[in-house]
């Protein structure tokens, strides 16, 4: 089980068009996660990681070829499917943390669960454990704009690892974080993964968030220019 | 459930804004069941009157009566025979004889329309029995409107000229021993209540009458050959569309409520969308579909309706009850401008139904205006609601 195949794309290919032309976001990338995985996305802006991500996590579909995710192939699923496997076993970690603003932090990690129809004492239990597990139980009451950005993006991260999914997508978590607050979310991060055995995908540039990874898939104008591992789990 | 409980985290959430529609919606929402009572209130009130002092349970006319065509009173009237007769002696219908004359009153010349009316007769409330007089040859019964016009007042004496069945005029003078005053006008204006034998004797139209009032909740109607029916909804169409046309103008007050405050929520719930698009990005990558999305912002604007409600109860229940139980008075001069049979005390009557029906056309409008803006969620993709990015 520990070396499951939890992602697999194969020639996975997404083209924007524009105006006239087209731009080749991802040009017939092959790749395959297995369970556990702490691996990141690196290279230039522009280069495609952000519209990977999302094809992963069955926000978008590619133009061409396929990426099965967790047994489902992304470029076949209805919108409504696709919507039942974010809710169910992938996680999002945004840049911006987009918390909902008028829910209190104790609302946002409760989100998920509440969409998976989870009973009230088991919502509570699993809310509280996030939240502990970001060490944020003490501000359950407080609502995004009365947290700091760091608190904040533990938040959004007690919300993606809420449900134990299987996989969690993170694009650039902290580009909006200072160093040490980045350092804290990745050391939890590193907990989650090593508790949850959750699959953790990053997108950034960040040299701390490169620092962490085990795995290194480097991009360059949408294909796979290298894929390394730094180092062992 | 999960839609209905986020709604209201999201409605309580979104502060000042949802109340001031809310707040619009409930003046909308108390200003229809008030005009709608007030209009309920005053149709019941005329109903009443009317069918108290002149419809009955519904009237027998003589075929070809058409009381809006002059002409065809010369001929419209006939013996009562076989049913009707019975009826009336039995006491469950009283007949009223119709003929055209003219009075002179200080000189003038004025067109009344004489009524033979039953002194005896306890169906109606027009005073008919103050005409059982035995020291006046011609008792004449007039209303205070009649008497306004003309300048008649009780005791005073006039000459009438009529024209009897054969066709030769006649003229007498008549005695007005009663002035009533009464809220419907179709017993008053432009009338001259006789009693019926001696206006039958007057017209040479013995037994002879041209309208045969049922009593109340009479019915079914047998037909009768000769006379046609004419059941209460015929009589009191005219009178309910006068009050229709009347009320227009309130109507007109709370759809332009209604308007506003449905501009104000499908503005609002366009301005929301648009707000908080990243919002609905992050919803569907947390596992919102689109179907879901939608339901939540429908059913945010829709509990527009619900707060407004709340909200109108709070003021509306005690205004409303208040004028319902004690009334709202009319001031005397105001009664005969509205044109219609309405008394000085108007009980506006707010029923259930009223209640529960202006409640589902306030809810569904709100949900309809709610609905719409959200259209524009239907085709949007997760990732460009992430970017921020609304078409
Ligand atoms: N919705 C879109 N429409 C058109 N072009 C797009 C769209 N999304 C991305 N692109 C283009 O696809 C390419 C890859 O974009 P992507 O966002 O995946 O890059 P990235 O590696 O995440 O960059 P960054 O590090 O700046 O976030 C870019 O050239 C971008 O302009
Ligand atoms: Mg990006």
């Amino acid at each position: 089980m520990e070396n499951s195949i939890l992602i697999k794309t194969v020639d996975l290919t997404k083209v924007y068009p524009m105006g006239g032309q087209s731009i080749t976001a991802l040009d017939s990338v092959s790749l395959t996660f297995r369970k556990g995985e702490f691996a990141g996305l690196v290279g230039p802006s522009g280069s495609g990681k952000t519209t990977l991500l999302n094809i992963l996590g069955s926000l978008d579909a590619p133009t061409k070829g396929s990426a099965e995710v967790l047994g489902e192939k992304v470029e076949t699923l209805s919108h409504k499917k696709a919507a039942a496997l974010r809710n169910r076993h992938i996680g999002f970690i945004f840049q911006t943390f987009n918390l909902l603003p008028v829910y209190t932090a104790y609302e946002n990690v409760e989100f998920p669960l509440l969409l998976l129809g989870l009973p009230p004492a088991a919502r509570k239990k699993a809310v509280m454990d996030a939240l502990d597990w970001v060490h944020l139980a003490d501000r359950a009451k407080s609502r995004p704009n009365q947290l700091s950005g760091g608190q904040c993006q533990r938040v959004a991260i007690a919300r993606a690892v809420v449900k134990k999914p299987s996989l969690i997508l993170a694009d650039e978590p902290t580009a909006n974080l200072d160093a040490e607050n980045s350092h804290h979310i990745l050391h939890t991060m590193e907990d989650i993964n090593r508790e949850l055995r959750s699959t953790f995908i990053f997108a950034t540039h960040d040299e701390k968030v490169i620092g962490h990874l085990r795995r290194k898939i480097v991009l360059v104008d949408g294909k796979v220019a290298k894929d390394e591992v730094i180092k062992a789990a | 459930m999960i839609i209905p409980k986020l709604a209201f985290r999201n409605m309580l959430g979104a502060g000042a804004k949802t109340w001031l529609n809310a707040v619009v919606l409930s003046m909308a929402f108390v200003a229809i069941i008030w005009s709608q009572g007030l209009y309920i209130g005053i149709d019941a009130e005329v109903s009443r009157a009317m069918i108290e002092a002149e419809c009955g349970g519904g009237q027998y006319w003589v075929e070809g009566y058409d009381p809006f065509d002059p002409f065809t009173i010369q001929d419209a009237h006939r013996p009562l025979t076989g049913p009707l007769r019975t009826l009336v002696e039995k006491g469950q219908a009283t007949p009223f004889l119709i003929v055209q004359g003219t009075i002179y009153p200080g000189g003038r010349i004025v067109p009344v329309l004489l009524k033979g009316i039953d002194p005896g007769q306890k169906l109606l409330s027009i005073p008919s029995s103050v005409l059982k007089t035995a020291d006046n040859e011609l008792p004449a019964l007039i209303g205070a409107r009649m008497s306004a016009t003309s300048g008649l007042k009780k005791g005073d004496t006039v000459t009438v000229r009529w024209r009897d069945a054969k066709g030769t005029f006649d003229a007498k003078d008549l005695q007005i021993v009663e002035v009533m005053r009464t809220t419907v006008q179709s017993i008053d204006s432009g009338q001259i209540w006789l009693p019926l034998q001696t206006l039958q004797e007057m017209a040479g139209m013995p037994s002879e009458a041209t309208i045969v009032v049922t009593e109340k909740n009479y019915g079914p109607a047998v037909p009768i050959p000769g006379w046609t029916f004419k059941n209460l909804d015929y009589l009191l169409d005219d009178i309910k569309s006068v009050i229709q046309a009347k009320t227009i103008g309130s109507s007109i007050l709370y759809s332009i409520l209604l308007f506003l405050a449905m501009l104000a929520i499908f503005n609002t719930q366009l301005l929301s969308i648009w707000r908080r698009r990243k919002e609905i990005g992050t919803m569907m990558a947390l596992g919102f579909s689109r179907g879901k999305v939608i339901r939540l912002f429908t059913l945010e604007g829709a509990l527009n309706g619900v707060l407004a409600a709340l909200v109108g109860a709070v003021y509306g229940i005690p205004l409303l009850a208040y004028t319902a139980t004690h009334g709202l008075g009319l001031p005397a001069d105001q009664i005969d401008s509205f044109g219609i049979a309405i008394s000085e005390k108007l009980y506006p009557t707010y029923s259930g139904a009223l209640v529960i029906g202006t409640t589902i056309l306030v809810f569904s409008i709100t949900t309809i205006v709610s609905f719409m803006p959200t259209r524009k969620i239907a085709k949007l993709k997760p990732t460009d609601a992430l970017r921020g990015k609304l078409t």
